[in-house]
């Protein structure tokens, strides 16, 4: 670490972390109500829990990359980050207006919650990933406002690389098109149409440049291969997720409304979206192989070549399986879609923040070159047992998504299945992602076990080639 | 990647690319919303009872279990069709439907998805069953596939 202000990315890190436990946790209480329907009824009824599950997702994926920003953007730019201090105010702001939201899903019920939150004088709660309160949205945008100032000024005064660049790009987006969740308009095909330009546009869009900045910023750091060559990948890449991402859009477009134009674009340009994720699986491995130096942080580099491979396979892969129209007809809004995301979200941007982690949090606790082999070991056996469990997380929830579909969506009216009976006769698979999601819950607490063990990795365990300069 | 395909080549495929393609998303998304879909979303029938109805159906997080369109949750079943399902095509049917339906909830049969009771008004009700039989005339290239949605 060369520069004093990166330190404030720690709060942001540790503050992220708890919120994920938060998520996994109420992801099994979601979990146990899919098969046990009244379990914790009517305290936290499953929208609840399922807002927050979701919520913490996002917010904690958002203090993730402001800590990855703060962290990596100094150092690029090689100067101190602008405002500490309105860094650490930010960081208060937003994780009490964070927490306290979070509380009123769960003390108050919801339409309480609406009413005094006076969601009448703009009314934009109620909607998928969107039902925060007014208020806290209005919070997210002024937070958002002041972490880019203190950004852009450090980012302005120092050097320009290109990691800087494509991340300042990436969040300047995020906090513009997070406008569009202040747009609820009363007729439901605009107010769905455009909730897309937060959701799509994020996910298949800026967010693609956050994490193929942060992707390529860790693996010049631990790789060493020269700059020029990791920045002209990093410009291909995100040339193609937005050349397929922002028409690709149209993937959602095929039954609220839009018209039948939307059938075609949205299947061809959203069948391109896998591109740029195989590119990041062929970027991270090839500049590991032209290594020029073995890095001790050995978790690091996993966790650096898992979220390439993870996030192909969820986004692409998975993604593609339902992306064209004529099999989204029948698997739009089934339990492919839940697979999907389950492992999109994990693979793509859970994972990043991870690596970013797993890279700077041993830098800034005085451990230039890693965590002591110990740590390090069982931090990899965290990453393998969350992956392996969210692998099983998806496999199973692609079992009860098919068998879904053929009960329930293929027969005509008169024999298919209810939505109830299917959910009935598919049970056992929810059980299994029950069990699976306790793996996965185990290997978040050894992850987590990881930064309690003392010591760290020494200069000479790199085994190839002097250190660069910036180690 | 090769020597001859240089960074710059990349930045100016990216920016080209990107600004191009920003471009033509929003003229389909001009043209979607100006030309085609006044037609298929009726919003001519856009009452007041609708929008009131869809206020309703935001303050309690209905999304929060069901899918509106194949979107939202999915742990209970899907409502844009439901005006088809349970009020066979008839105003007064579905609307003593949704009264019924809504009073009676929770089931509480144990070890079943619950349904929470939202104290809703008659006149809410009556609203929410404006809205989503508004919703089940959308042109929305017929989806779903069936009437279990
Ligand atoms: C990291 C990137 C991605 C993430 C985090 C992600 C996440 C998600 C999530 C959470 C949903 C469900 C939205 C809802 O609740 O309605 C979704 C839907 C969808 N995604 Fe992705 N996705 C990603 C990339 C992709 C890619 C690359 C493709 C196509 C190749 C794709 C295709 C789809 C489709 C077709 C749907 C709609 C499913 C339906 O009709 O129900 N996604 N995605
Ligand atoms: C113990 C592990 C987990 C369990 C048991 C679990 C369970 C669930 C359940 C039951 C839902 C609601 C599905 C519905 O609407 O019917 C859900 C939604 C969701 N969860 Fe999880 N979850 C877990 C971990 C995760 C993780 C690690 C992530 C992120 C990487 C995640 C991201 C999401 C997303 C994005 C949605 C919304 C999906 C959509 O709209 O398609 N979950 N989860
Ligand atoms: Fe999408």
């Amino acid at each position: 670490m060369r520069y004093e202000s990166q330190r404030v990315a720690m709060p942001y890190f540790i503050f992220a972390l708890i919120l994920f436990a938060g998520q996994i946790v109420f992801g099994l209480v979601l979990g146990l109500q899919y098969v046990v329907g009244d379990f914790l009824f009517p305290e936290i009824p499953f929208n609840v829990a399922r807002m927050v599950h979701t919520n913490l997702l996002i917010v904690w994926l958002l203090f993730g990359f402001m800590g990855a920003t703060y962290y990596l953007v100094p150092e690029e730019a090689q100067t101190e980050l602008y405002s500490p201090l309105l860094a650490w105010i930010l960081f208060w702001v937003f994780a009490v207006a964070g927490t306290l939201t979070i509380l009123g899903y769960l003390l108050v019920d919801y339409a309480t919650l609406a009413d005094v939150t006076m969601n009448k004088l703009l009314p934009t709660m109620g909607r998928e990933f969107l039902e925060q309160p007014t208020i806290t949205k209005i919070g997210i945008a002024i937070v958002a406002v002041g972490f880019l100032f203190n950004i852009l000024m450090t980012a302005l005064k120092g050097r320009k690389t290109v990691v800087n660049i494509v991340l300042v790009t990436g969040l300047v987006g995020l906090a513009a098109l997070w406008l569009f969740s202040f747009y609820n308009p009363s007729n439901l095909t605009l107010d769905k149409y455009f909730w897309w330009f937060v959701v799509h546009l994020w996910v298949e869009g800026v967010w693609e440049l956050i994490m193929g900045a942060i992707l390529a910023y860790v693996l010049i750091k631990i790789t060493g291969v020269d700059r020029e060559v990791i920045e002209k990948w990093l410009y291909v890449i995100i040339a193609m997720a937005l050349i397929s991402g922002i028409i690709g859009t149209g993937h959602h477009f095929f039954w609220i409304g839009p018209p039948e134009y939307w059938l075609w674009l949205g299947s061809v340009f959203s069948a391109i979206e896998p591109l740029p994720f195989f590119m990041m699986v062929l970027f991270a491995f090839n500049m590991i192989n032209r290594r020029r130096r073995n890095h001790p942080n050995k978790a690091a580099m996993l966790w650096a070549m898992g979220t390439a491979v993870m996030a192909f396979l969820g986004a692409g892969v998975w993604g593609f399986l339902h992306t064209l129209a004529p099999v989204n007809y029948y698997t739009h809004g089934s339990q492919i879609t839940a697979a999907h995301g389950h492992m999109a979200f994990y693979g793509a941007y859970v994972m990043i923040v991870l690596t970013i982690i797993s890279y700077a949090m041993p830098i800034m606790r005085g451990r230039p070159y890693g965590n002591s082999n110990t740590a390090q070991v069982l931090e990899m056996w965290g990453f393998w047992l969350m992956t392996i469990s969210m692998v099983f997380i998806t496999l199973f929830l692609t079992g009860a998504g098919i068998l879904q579909v053929w009960l329930q969506r293929i027969p005509e009216s008169g024999q298919a299945l209810s939505f109830m009976a299917t959910q009935d006769n598919i049970s056992l698979f929810y059980w299994m992602r029950l069990v699976a999601g306790c793996f996965f819950l185990g290997g978040l607490a050894v992850y987590f076990s990881s930064f309690f063990i003392k010591g760290q990795a020494s200069p000479a365990e790199e085994v190839r080639g002097p250190a660069t300069e910036d180690a | 990647m090769a020597e001859r395909f240089t960074k710059s080549m990349a930045r100016n495929i990216y920016l080209g690319g990107s600004a191009f393609f920003v471009l033509l998303f929003l003229a389909l998304t001009f043209d979607t919303q100006s030309r085609a879909m006044p037609e298929r979303d009726n919003r001519d029938q856009i009452t007041e009872q609708v929008v009131r109805g869809k206020h309703v159906w935001e303050e309690n997080n209905c999304i929060g279990c069901h899918t509106l369109m194949g979107e939202g949750a999915y742990f209970a079943p899907e409502l844009a069709n439901v005006f088809d399902r349970r009020g066979a095509g008839d105003s007064e049917v579905f609307k003593s439907f949704m009264n019924a339906w809504m009073n009676a909830m929770p089931t509480n049969v144990p070890g079943r998805r619950q349904m929470p009771q939202f104290n809703l008004t008659d006149q809410e009700i009556e609203d929410l069953a404006e809205f989503l039989e508004w919703t089940s005339k959308i042109d929305d290239n017929n989806w779903p596939p069936n009437i279990e949605g």
